[in-house]
């Protein structure tokens, strides 16, 4: 049979970006170990829905750790616990009975909050407008195998290209740099022959739309990497880094 | 209603090209002075967006989640169909079309999906220019997997995350336009009503998800893309927001809805765990490429499932179905879960799962050949049930996945409101009554990048579109159509929260309009949801103020929905009497368990026309013509 648990949740209320937060203490019984943990601030959320209390407001879609929707920081750690797990994927499993858990938003200049654990990325989609593509129109007819890609860059082309845009790493870094996040789609396309010639200008103009939005620098605390639900490698921001470089010493 | 499908004339393989030649254009320089809508950014919405602001449009966009690229085409695990032969095993853009014709049980317009199986090739080009990094072999080509109702392998995947990888191709695409200023971009945005100017469509009305703003928005093209109506049930495979209210506010304006009925119910998700569960999280099709599916011989087996030896152990698809084995269509695999299900040979806590098992892979492949292969969705469930797949079968059940009806189009994707072009999962056009595995992705993707940015300009070009601005009366009105229904349901303060309304009608529709459905069920579900609707309007919780964020408001809106369409349902399940691909009307099969067509009588879509509030809707027919592919039953034995 399941095992169902008491918890103690700390959690973030914050009414709207220009009212000030606190932390809030409630208690839930009735945990089921199986529950995703946002099926327990379902849970949650329906008892204050029931008592007249304001729910808590936090962001999720697919619940299925695809679609980068979930940001919350979970006992000071962005997704929680579990390594390379975004937070709807996480389980109850996980805690046991008399556990207090502190739950709370992104906290970064560049993400403000919106509403307890929502918080505004546009930041990122803004990065990616500055550059994170490549300018092909609609109407190729160039056969897609006419160009041969090694399985090895193909393969390292998927592993940054897997970044789903959570901002846990903006999240778990002091400084709440975005290099992770810029890395991995620079990295995703330099890998790729079809992202060579914007090569230069996409990391310039995304390192420039970066700093323009608040994120910070990047000192290798390598918190990002470590907090990435995707496991996105820390070669990400030494690629970057690299990319940028060469990017001001040459032409091409 | 006019249902003229507007199909070109001549040969098959032709129609497409000839039509693409006769279609009037907009020339370059006065694309800018239209401006299209666009809902939704999944992978019709943004490829279509992406494309148009390409050609010179102005496009204003809109999502309800807080970025585009996280539309729920992002969750597609298994792959993309493409009639490239790369292979070379015997494909073909006829045989694409073929499989998708007869995948969908005959249900689906032939022209259209043979300008699907035909524009596929395309999809791939594009979208490897674009920098997707689907899998390639060491020689440095792209990969090819097999999926369910094709005998060659023609699918196209980057791990398991296909989905999440084309629509970044697309969102990026459509970034870059936003970059141009060629795309507005609102996210964060909830389109609320369609806005029909004299028979045309001209505007939405859409909710400021952060501020509680309604506003109208004109243009002289509305494309949606919204996606499929699955939740619906409340558990399936869709992301927690996919809804149906943009296209059934624009069915109330006008659009006829086309096979509301066809679902498809997928076979291989892991089962339901208990009453609190918020979704189902599908396992890819794929996964049906090595792993073999099997029950206990035996009723009430509960040993461990390595405790049961070979002989007694019923491998039921490869038995039924020998040629085409574990990879029969969807709804085949489905409902012969459920047969033993329903036989007592369950396995599991709830005994409502079967075993899909990869102890043979494993043993012929090795274990890191399997984990190259399906390694982030092992992880996926064990993280989900905390069960390791490499050594004891996953459990896996059918959950409602995908829906095959949307609002009707015609061969150019226009509804049956002018101007009001519909893409994507949200229409009905090409699979049918059940789509095979990795066609959603093609079928969007075509839709966007492919067919929109041609038909649209042939509109545009004939289209008498008088100047208009928000402040037009029926704008107005529209506006204070939503206003109202927002004040309405946050001013009933009662004592059941949103979610328990929702689950309730799920429960209805899954035990009356799910993967078996007979006339006596949905009668009874004809009578259950309008009650479940009446409680819903006096007694429903909704938290909060309109002037924030407020999701339960949001959520509120859109069961509101879908405790209307889920009628609708039902009414179109219990006017079709026969059975086809998802649709199995029980009344209405082979001794051996199979659907049994009556294509005397159904051959055609079945386009449901709004009549208004507490008035029946009125049925009108499109016939299916079937000149290239011989109507024949579905045999995958």
């Amino acid at each position: 049979m399941s095992k169902t648990m008491t918890l103690t949740l700390q959690i973030w209320r914050q009414r709207s970006a220009d009212t000030p937060g606190s932390m809030q203490t409630y208690k839930l019984e009735g945990v089921n170990e199986h529950m995703s943990f946002l099926e327990m601030l379902d849970v949650l959320n329906a008892k204050l829905t029931k008592d007249g209390q304001d729910p808590v407001a936090f962001d999720h879609d697919c619940r299925e750790g695809i679609c980068g929707s979930c940001s919350m920081v979970i006992d000071g750690r962005p997704h929680g616990p579990r390594k390379g797990t975004t937070a709807c994927q996480l389980h109850m499993r996980t805690y046991k009975d008399g556990d207090t858990i502190t739950i709370e938003p992104w906290r970064a200049k560049a993400f403000p909050v919106i509403k307890d654990l929502v918080v505004d990325r546009g930041s990122f989609d803004r990065i990616v407008a500055s550059g994170g593509f490549v300018s092909v129109n609609t109407g190729v007819t160039v056969d897609a195998n006419a160009t041969p890609i090694g399985k090895k860059n193909a393969d390292e082309a998927m592993d940054y290209a897997a970044c789903i845009g959570c901002g846990a790493c903006v999240a778990a870094c002091p400084n709440a740099s975005a290099m992770l996040f810029t890395g991995a789609k620079v990295g995703h396309l330099v890998k790729l022959p079809q992202g060579q010639v914007e090569r230069r200008g996409r990391v310039l103009r995304m390192v420039e739309q970066m700093d323009r939005e608040g994120f910070g620098a990047c000192t290798n605390h390598r918190e990002c990497s470590e907090a990435c639900p995707k496991e996105i490698s820390f070669d990400a921001i030494e690629l970057l880094n690299r990319e940028y470089m060469r990017a001001q010493v040459t032409n091409d | 209603m006019d249902l003229n499908a507007k199909i070109p004339d001549g040969p098959i393989e032709g129609k497409w090209d000839r039509h693409r030649f006769e279609m009037k254009l907009v020339n370059p320089a006065n694309k800018r002075k239209y401006n299209i809508l666009v809902v939704g950014t999944g992978l019709a919405g943004a490829s279509a967006a992406a494309s148009l602001a390409e050609l010179g449009y102005n496009v204003d966009c809109f999502c309800f989640q807080d970025s585009p690229r996280r539309a729920h085409s992002i969750a597609a695990q298994g792959g993309i169909n493409a009639a490239k032969n790369y292979q070379n095993d015997g494909d073909s853009i006829y045989r694409l079309f073929y499989d998708t014709v007869k995948g969908g049980d005959f249900r689906a317009r032939e022209a259209n999906v043979y300008r699907l199986a035909q524009i596929s090739v395309n999809i791939i080009d594009q979208c490897v220019a674009q920098g997707v990094p689907f899998a390639r072999e060491y020689g440095g080509l792209l990969s090819n997997r097999s999926f369910g109702g094709a005998q060659v392998s023609r699918t196209f995947y980057a791990r398991g995350q296909t989905g999440q990888q084309l629509l970044l191709g697309a969102y990026q695409a459509l970034e870059r336009q936003i970059g141009l200023g060629k795309v507005k971009m609102y996210a964060r945005h909830e389109m609320l009503d369609l806005v029909v100017i004299d028979g045309v469509a001209r505007g939405i009305i859409t909710r400021n998800l952060v501020t509680g703003e309604t506003r109208g928005w004109v243009g002289d093209a509305v494309v949606l893309a919204t996606g499929g109506y699955g939740n619906v049930f409340y558990l399936s495979t869709n992301a927690k927001g996919s809804n149906v209210t943009a296209s059934y506010r624009a069915h109330k304006r006008g659009a006829g809805f086309a096979n509301p009925c066809f679902t498809q119910i997928h076979p291989t998700c892991i089962p339901v765990s208990g009453d609190y569960q918020s979704k189902l999280t599908l396992m890819s099709e794929s996964l049906r490429n090595d792993g073999r599916v099997w029950v206990p011989k035996q009723k009430g087996d509960v040993r461990r499932p390595e405790q049961i030896p070979e002989d007694e152990r019923d491998y039921y698809l490869e038995r039924r179905y020998p040629s085409f084995g574990n990879l029969v269509p969807r709804d085949v695999a489905s409902r012969a879960a459920k047969a033993v299900c329903d036989e007592g040979r369950g396995v599991g806590p709830s005994k409502m799962a079967v075993f899909l098992d990869f102890g043979d892979a494993v043993r012929r492949l090795g274990q890191n050949v399997v984990a190259d292969r399906y390694g982030n969705l092992f992880e996926m469930y064990e993280r989900i049930t905390g069960e390791d797949p490499y050594k004891t079968p996953m459990r896996i059940f059918p959950a409602v996945h995908y829906t095959m009806g949307g609002l009707w189009v015609d061969y150019n994707l226009m509804s049956t409101i002018p101007g009001l072009h519909v893409l994507g999962e949200a229409n009905f056009s090409d699979h049918g009554a059940n789509r095979l595995g990795a066609s959603a992705l093609m079928q969007g993707l075509a839709d966007g990048y492919f067919i929109i940015p041609y038909t649209i300009g042939n509109y545009l070009a004939q289209a008498k579109l008088p100047k208009i601005t928000v402040d037009h009366p029926e704008v107005q009105r529209s506006l204070a159509g939503v206003r109202a229904q927002t004040s309405r349901l946050l001013g009933i303060k009662g004592r059941t929260t949103v979610d328990e309304f929702h689950r309730e009608l799920g429960l209805v529709m899954w035990d009356y309009c799910g993967m078996g459905r007979t006339a006596e069920g949905l009668k009874v579900a004809l009578q259950k949801i309008p009650e479940i609707r009446a409680r819903f309007w006096s007694d429903v919780a909704v938290p909060g103020a309109n002037e924030e964020l407020n999701p339960w408001l949001e959520k509120a809106g859109r069961v509101a929905d879908f405790l209307e369409f889920g009628e609708l349902m039902c009414l179109d399940a219990l006017e079709r009497n026969e059975s086809c691909g998802g649709h199995f009307r029980e009344e209405f099969q082979t001794p051996d368990g199979e659907a049994l067509r009556d294509d005397a009588n159904y051959s055609y879509a079945a386009v449901w026309e709004y009549t208004g509030e507490g008035s029946a809707p009125r049925l009108n027919k499109e016939p299916l013509e079937f000149k290239n592919v011989k109507l024949a039953t579905r045999s995958y034995a």
